[in-house]
C-alpha cells in the first residue's frame, strides 16, 4: 500500500497473514475504492494471531526504532473524514530497535480480545477493525501497513420475541389490523404475518412492505439521521374489499441487512423498521411505521 | 372515441406482447446457459408486462397466453435445476424474492408445480400455500388469470383417489378444499368487478365479465373430474360450500352462470340425490336471475338421464324427483312475481318433458303440470307475446312426442285449456303439430269420442274461431293446413263399422260448420272413407248385423249424399259454378244408385230441394236441368205422401224471394196442382185400401203453401184457387167416410184463424186477404 505514497520508493515489503488464515471464513468486503475484496472474519473474544514478515528490498537493511502491531477498533465520521475514533487499541512490540538486513518473520497473538460492535459501513460513518504494523523509523518515516479484517457478533435467539399486532386506521375510511409473528427478526429470517382489511373506502391501488433502515450519528443537538429504504416488497396489488386478508411472507436474505446497533460507543444507532404503505388511485400514501430488531443469528 | 380506445388497446397490447418477447429472449439466454440468476430476473420482467391494467379481458388473455408459453419452459428449466441438484426448496424461496408481487406469484405457482411433482413436500401443504398466497392479487382481472393459472398447473397434481399425489397425509378432501378455495376466491373476484370503474361503462364492464366467466367455471370443471369425489362427499361438502358461494355472491350474472355451471358439470345421479339442496338455493337467487332457462336445463338434463336407461327411473321414484321440482317452481313463481308469462310456462314446459320421460305412465302428473299452467294463466287475455305462445306449443307438443299418440293426450283434461289461450293463430299452429304428430305416429284413432276429442282440440282448423281476420290468411298456408286435415280424416279408421260409421258422423258434424273455403279439402276425404266403408260391407257379403241393420251402405249413401250438396253449396258461394253442378250431378248420381231405401229417399230428395232451392250460381239451362230433375224424383218416391210433399217443396224452387230471375209463377202452380193431384191420388188409395180416407193433412199442407205464395206475390195464386181448395178440404173433412184426426182438424183450424188474422191485420196483406171468404 505504502510504494503508492510519496516518491519514495518503499523500503520494504511488510505481509501480515493470520495463522488460521487458510482455513478461517472470508467475507466480501467493499474498500473506498469501491472493490470488493475477501477479508477474514471474526468474532468478539476470539484470540487474533498471526505472523508479520518484513522483507527489505534487494540489498537493503532497514534501520528502525522498533516494530510493533496494533490491533485498532475505529470509528469514522464521513463528516471528519480521516479522523479516526480508536474503541478499541491494543499494542504488541514486535522487535526492538536494529537493523533487519534479510526477512524477518514475527508471531504475534491477540487473545481473547473483546470487539464488542461489528464491522459497519453505514451512510455517513463505518467502524472498523484493522491490524496495523508500524516500523518505526528516524528518518524518511516509519513504513506502516495495514490488514482489514471483519468482526460480526451473533446472538442468541431472544427469550421473548412477540409478534407485532396492531389496528390502525383512518376515521370512516380506512380500517387495518396488522401482524407480524415477531419483533425480531435474524438476518435470514422471513417476515410472516398477515393485513385484515376491517373497513376500506378509499380505492387501494397497492400495498408494500418496506424495511427501512435508521442511522442516527451524533448526540443532542448534532444528531444527524440518515433514513434508507432498503427493500420494497410488493403485498397485494389491486382493491382489496371489507374482510380480505392479505397474507406477508417476506424474506430477509436477499437484503443487505444488519443488526440492529443502539447507541454504539455513544457514536450512532442503526435501527430497522417495518413501512407498511398503501397506495390509492390518487396515489396518496398512508402508511404505518413499526420498529424491529435485527440480530445475528450463529449460521447452524 | 371508442374507436381511439380500441386502437390505444392495440397499442398497448403491442407494447405489452413486444415487452414480454424481449424479456423471454434473455430468460432464454440465461435458460440456455443454466444462469438462474438471470433467469429468475428476467423471467420477473417478462411477467411485470402482465401488470398492466390497460388492457381488457379479451386483450389481457392475449397477453396471458404468451407469458403461460414461455413459463412452461421456464418450468422445464427448474426441473432440470432440480435434477441438477438443486434443492427444489431453495427454488421455493428464492422465486419469492421477487419484489413485485404478480411475477413473484406467477413464479411462486411455477415452481410449486415442480415442487409438487418432486414430493418433496405433502402436495396438500403446497397447494395451500399457493392458493393462500395468491390472496395478494385483489385486483380483478389479474387475480383471475393468476388463480386461473394456479388451477392450470394444479390440476393433474391434485391428491385425487388414485393419484401419485395421494398419501397418508393428503387425501381427496384436501384436493377439493384447494379447489373450493381458488374457486370461493375467483367468484369474489369476478363479482368484484362489477363495483370497479365508473357506473357509465357498466355495460362494458359487464361484457368483460361474461369473457371471464369461464375462468370461474372451470374450477368447476376441476371438482367434477376429481375422481374422489363420491355422493356423499358431493352432498356434505361440495354442493354446500358451492351453493352458499352462490347465493352470497348476490350477483345476478355469476348466480345464472354457476347455477348453469352445477348443472352441466356434475352427473345427474348426483343431481337427483340432491334435489332438494340444489333446489332450495333457487328461491334465494337474485330476483333478476333468469332462473327459469337454469331450472328448465336442470330438469332437461334430468329428462335426458331417465331416458337413457330404464335402471335409472328407480332413483327418480325414489327421490320424489317430480314433487320436488313440482313444489320448487311453485316456489320460485312465487318468490319472482314479476315473473313473465313466457317464464311461467317456460318452466311448465319443462317440467311437463320432464315427468313425460320420467313418469310416462303418470298421465295424471302430466295433467296436473298443465293444470297449473292453465291456473296460472287464467285471468289473462289470450297471450299476445310471441315467444310465450310459441312456448305453450312447445308445452303442448311434449306429450304428443312422448307418446307418439294422440289417444294419450285426448286423455288430458287440461290440454283443451291450455289450448284455449292460444290466439286462433298459434291454435293452427298447434293444430297442425297435432295432426302431424298423428301423421308421423300413423296413430288410430278408432272411437268416435276421441275422435270427437280430437276435433275439439283442432278446431282452429276446422273454422273460423274468432271471425275477424281471415283474409290475412296467406292462401299456401291455408291449403297446407286444410290439406292436413284431410289427412288427418283419411287416418281415421275403425274396424268396426259401427264405430267406423259413428266417427264418420262426428267428423261430418265437425267439418260441415267450415264454410265454403273449407269444405273442397275436407270434404272429399270424409267421401272416400265413407266410400271405404261401403265397400268393407260390400265385402261382408252375410251381413253381420242381422236384426239391427243400423250401419248399412244405405245410410252411409244418405250421408255422402248430404255431403255432395254440401260441397255444391260450397261451391255455389264461391261462385264456382261448373264444380257446383258437378257435385249435384254426383248427389244425383249417387241417389240413383245407391240410395235405395224410401225413407233414406225422402230424406235425401229434401235436401237436394232445399239445397238447390238456395243456389244462385246456376245459369238457366243448368238450374232448368237440376230442377227438372229434382221434381222427377220427387213424384217417383214409393208412398204418394211422401211424392207429395217432395213436389210441393219443389215448388219453392221455381219461385226464390232474393233472386228475381226465379220466379215462375206458372211452374209453381203446376207442382202445386200436381201435388194436389198425388194428394188426391193418395186420399183415393187409401179409400180403397182401407174403406176409409186418409188424413186431410196433406191437403192443409199444400193450403199452406198457396197461401206462402199467394202472400209473395205470385199471380198465379188466386184467391178462387185458394177458395176452392178451402172448400174441398172442408168438404173432405165432413164427408163421411172420412176418419177424424184432431190433429189435421187443428192444423186446418189454425190455418184458418191466421188467414183471419192477417185480414184483420190490414195493410197490402190484409187487403189480398180480404177477398178470401172463410
Amino acid at each position: 500500500m505504502n510504494f503508492l505514497i510519496g516518491a519514495f520508493k518503499p523500503a520494504c515489503n511488510i505481509s501480515i497473514t493470520f495463522s488460521d488464515g487458510k482455513s478461517r471464513k472470508q467475507v466480501p468486503m467493499k474498500k473506498e475504492n469501491g472493490k470488493t475484496i475477501m477479508v477474514s472474519l471474526f468474532q468478539s473474544k476470539e484470540s487474533i494471531a498471526g505472523k508479520v514478515s518484513i522483507e527489505p528490498l534487494q540489498g537493503k537493511k532497514i534501520e528502525h526504532l522498533g516494530v510493533k502491531v496494533e490491533l485498532l477498533g475505529q470509528i469514522e465520521m464521513y463528516f471528519d473524514r480521516g479522523n479516526f475514533y480508536d474503541f478499541t487499541s491494543l499494542v504488541r512490540e514486535l522487535d526492538v530497535p536494529g537493523d533487519i538486513y534479510e526477512r524477518k518473520t514475527y508471531p504475534f497473538e491477540f487473545s481473547t480480545v473483546e470487539m464488542p460492535y461489528e464491522t459497519y459501513n453505514g451512510a455517513n460513518l463505518r467502524l472498523r477493525y484493522v491490524l496495523k504494523v508500524t516500523v518505526s523509523r528516524n528518518y524518511g518515516g516509519s513504513i506502516v501497513e495495514y490488514q482489514d479484517f471483519i468482526v460480526r457478533n451473533y446472538s442468541p435467539p431472544p427469550s421473548i420475541n412477540n409478534s407485532i399486532k396492531m389496528e390502525v386506521g383512518i376515521e370512516d375510511c380506512l380500517h387495518i389490523e396488522f401482524e407480524y409473528n415477531k419483533s425480531k427478526y435474524h438476518l435470514k429470517d422471513v417476515i410472516i404475518g398477515k393485513i385484515y382489511f376491517l373497513l376500506v373506502r378509499i380505492k387501494i391501488k397497492n400495498m408494500d412492505l418496506e424495511i427501512r433502515r435508521r442511522e442516527s450519528t451524533g448526540s443532542g443537538a448534532n444528531t444527524h439521521v440518515e433514513t434508507e429504504t432498503l427493500a420494497k416488497f410488493e403485498l397485494m396489488d389491486g382493491a382489496p374489499v371489507r374482510g380480505e386478508s392479505i397474507p406477508i411472507r417476506l424474506f430477509l436474505s436477499p437484503y443487505e441487512l444488519t443488526p440492529t446497533y443502539r447507541n454504539i460507543n455513544n457514536k450512532f444507532s442503526v435501527k430497522y423498521y417495518l413501512n407498511l404503505v398503501l397506495v390509492d388511485e390518487e396515489d396518496r400514501r398512508y402508511f404505518k411505521q413499526q420498529e424491529i430488531a435485527i440480530y445475528r443469528q450463529q449460521d447452524s | 372515441m371508442i374507436a381511439d380506445g380500441v386502437e390505444d388497446e392495440e397499442k398497448w397490447l403491442a407494447a405489452g406482447i413486444a415487452g414480454l418477447q424481449q424479456n423471454a429472449f434473455y430468460m432464454h439466454r440465461a435458460l440456455d446457459s443454466n444462469n438462474l440468476r438471470d433467469a429468475l430476473k428476467y423471467s420477473a420482467q417478462m411477467l411485470s408486462e402482465l401488470r398492466t391494467s390497460r388492457l381488457s379481458p379479451h386483450k389481457y388473455y392475449e397477453l396471458y397466453m404468451r407469458a403461460f408459453d414461455e413459463l412452461r419452459k421456464l418450468e422445464m428449466f427448474f426441473k432440470e435445476e432440480t435434477r441438477r441438484g438443486c434443492s427444489i426448496v431453495d427454488l421455493y424461496e428464492l422465486v419469492q424474492h421477487a419484489g413485485n408481487i404478480l411475477p413473484r406469484l406467477y413464479l411462486l405457482c411455477t415452481v410449486g408445480s415442480v415442487y409438487i411433482k418432486s414430493k418433496e413436500a405433502p402436495a396438500k401443504d403446497v397447494l395451500k400455500d399457493l392458493v393462500e398466497m395468491c390472496r395478494g392479487i385483489q385486483h380483478p382481472v389479474r387475480g383471475l388469470f393468476l388463480r386461473s393459472y394456479l388451477a392450470q398447473v394444479s390440476r393433474d397434481k391434485l391428491p385425487d383417489i388414485g393419484s401419485e399425489y395421494e398419501g397418508d397425509a393428503d387425501t381427496v378432501v384436501d384436493a377439493v378444499e384447494f379447489v373450493l378455495q381458488n374457486f370461493t376466491e375467483m367468484n369474489k373476484l369476478w363479482v368484484r368487478m362489477q363495483h370497479q370503474g365508473p357506473a357509465r361503462e357498466k355495460e362494458k364492464r359487464e361484457k368483460e365479465r361474461s369473457e371471464l366467466r369461464d375462468l370461474v367455471g372451470k374450477n368447476l370443471h376441476v371438482l367434477s373430474q376429481i375422481e374422489g369425489i363420491d355422493l356423499d362427499m358431493y352432498k356434505e361438502t361440495v354442493l354446500p360450500r358451492v351453493l352458499e358461494q352462490v347465493v352470497n355472491c348476490k350477483d345476478e350474472i355469476a348466480q345464472y352462470y354457476l347455477m348453469d355451471c352445477i348443472i352441466q358439470v356434475f352427473p345427474d345421479e348426483y343431481h337427483l340425490q340432491t334435489l332438494d339442496v340444489l333446489l332450495g338455493a333457487f328461491p334465494q337467487l337474485q330476483p333478476t336471475v333468469d332462473i327459469k332457462t337454469v331450472l328448465s336445463r336442470l330438469m332437461e338434463r334430468l329428462s335426458n338421464y331417465a331416458a337413457s336407461s330404464a335402471d335409472v327411473l328407480p332413483e327418480f321414484l325414489q327421490v320424489e324427483a317430480f314433487s320436488k321440482l313440482n313444489n320448487a317452481i311453485g316456489k320460485v313463481i312465487e318468490a319472482q312475481p314479476d315473473m313473465p308469462i313466457l317464464g311461467v310456462i317456460t318452466l311448465y314446459s319443462s317440467l311437463l318433458t320432464f315427468t313425460l320421460h320420467v313418469h310416462p305412465d303418470r298421465l295424471d302428473y302430466a295433467d296436473q303440470v298443465l293444470g297449473a299452467c292453465v291456473k296460472k294463466l287464467s285471468g289473462k287475455e289470450k297471450l299476445e307475446d310471441k315467444k310465450a305462445t310459441k312456448q305453450i306449443v312447445a308445452l303442448l307438443s311434449a306429450p304428443l312426442d312422448k307418446y307418439n299418440d294422440i289417444v294419450t293426450a285426448l286423455k288430458l283434461s287440461n290440454y283443451p285449456r291450455v289450448m284455449e289461450y292460444l290466439d286462433s293463430e298459434t291454435n293452427k299452429v298447434m293444430a297442425t303439430v297435432i295432426i302431424q304428430s298423428i301423421m308421423k305416429n300413423k296413430t288410430r284413432i278408432s272411437t268416435a269420442d276421441r275422435v270427437e276429442a280430437l276435433f275439439e282440440l283442432i278446431k282452429g282448423l276446422i273454422k273460423d274461431l274468432d271471425d275477424a281476420f281471415h283474409d290475412e290468411v296467406d292462401e299456401d298456408d291455408f291449403k297446407e293446413e286444410q290439406n292436413s286435415v284431410a289427412r288427418l280424416i283419411q287416418l281415421l279408421h275403425s274396424d268396426d263399422p259401427e264405430e267406423m260409421f259413428k266417427i264418420i258422423c262426428t267428423v261430418r258434424k265437425h267439418i260441415l260448420g267450415g264454410g265454403p273455403k273449407r269444405l273442397p279439402f275436407t270434404v272429399p276425404p270424409l267421401v272416400f272413407s265413407s266410400l271405404k266403408l261401403v265397400r268393407q260391407l260390400q265385402g261382408q257379403e252375410e251381413n253381420p248385423f242381422g236384426e239391427e241393420e243400423s250401419t248399412t251402405p244405405k245410410k252411409i249413401f244418405q250421408v255422402l249424399n248430404q255431403l255432395f250438396l254440401q260441397c255444391a253449396e260450397a261451391a255455389n258461394d264461391c261462385d264456382l259454378e261448373p264444380v257446383a253442378y258437378e257435385f249435384f250431378t254426383q248427389a244425383y248420381i249417387l241417389y240413383e244408385e245407391d240410395i235405395s231405401d224410401s225413407r233414406a229417399q225422402v230424406t235425401a230428395i229434401h235436401l237436394i230441394i232445399g239445397t238447390l232451392q238456395r243456389m244462385h250460381v246456376f245459369g238457366v239451362e243448368n238450374r232448368d236441368t237440376l230442377t227438372h230433375k229434382a221434381t222427377g224424383y220427387s213424384a217417383k218416391l214409393l208412398k204418394k205422401p211422401d211424392q207429395c210433399r217432395a213436389v210441393y217443396a219443389c215448388s219453392h224452387l221455381f219461385w226464390v224471394d232474393d233472386q228475381d230471375n226465379v220466379k215462375d209463377g206458372e211452374r209453381v202452380l203446376l207442382c202445386l196442382k200436381r201435388a194436389l193431384r198425388i194428394a188426391n191420388a193418395a186420399q183415393q188409395m187409401s179409400n180403397a185400401a182401407r174403406g176409409s180416407a186418409g188424413s186431410v193433412t196433406l191437403f192443409v199442407e199444400i193450403l199452406n203453401k198457396y197461401l206462402y205464395f199467394f202472400e209473395k206475390g205470385n199471380p198465379q195464386i188466386t184467391v178462387a184457387a185458394i177458395q176452392s181448395l178451402i172448400e174441398l178440404i172442408t168438404t173432405e173433412m165432413h164427408s163421411d167416410s172420412s176418419t177424424p184426426d184432431p190433429a189435421a182438424d187443428a192444423f186446418f183450424a189454425s190455418t184458418l184463424r191466421y188467414m183471419e188474422f192477417q185480414k184483420q191485420k190490414g195493410g197490402a196483406i190484409g187487403e189480398k186477404y180480404e177477398p178470401i171468404k172463410v
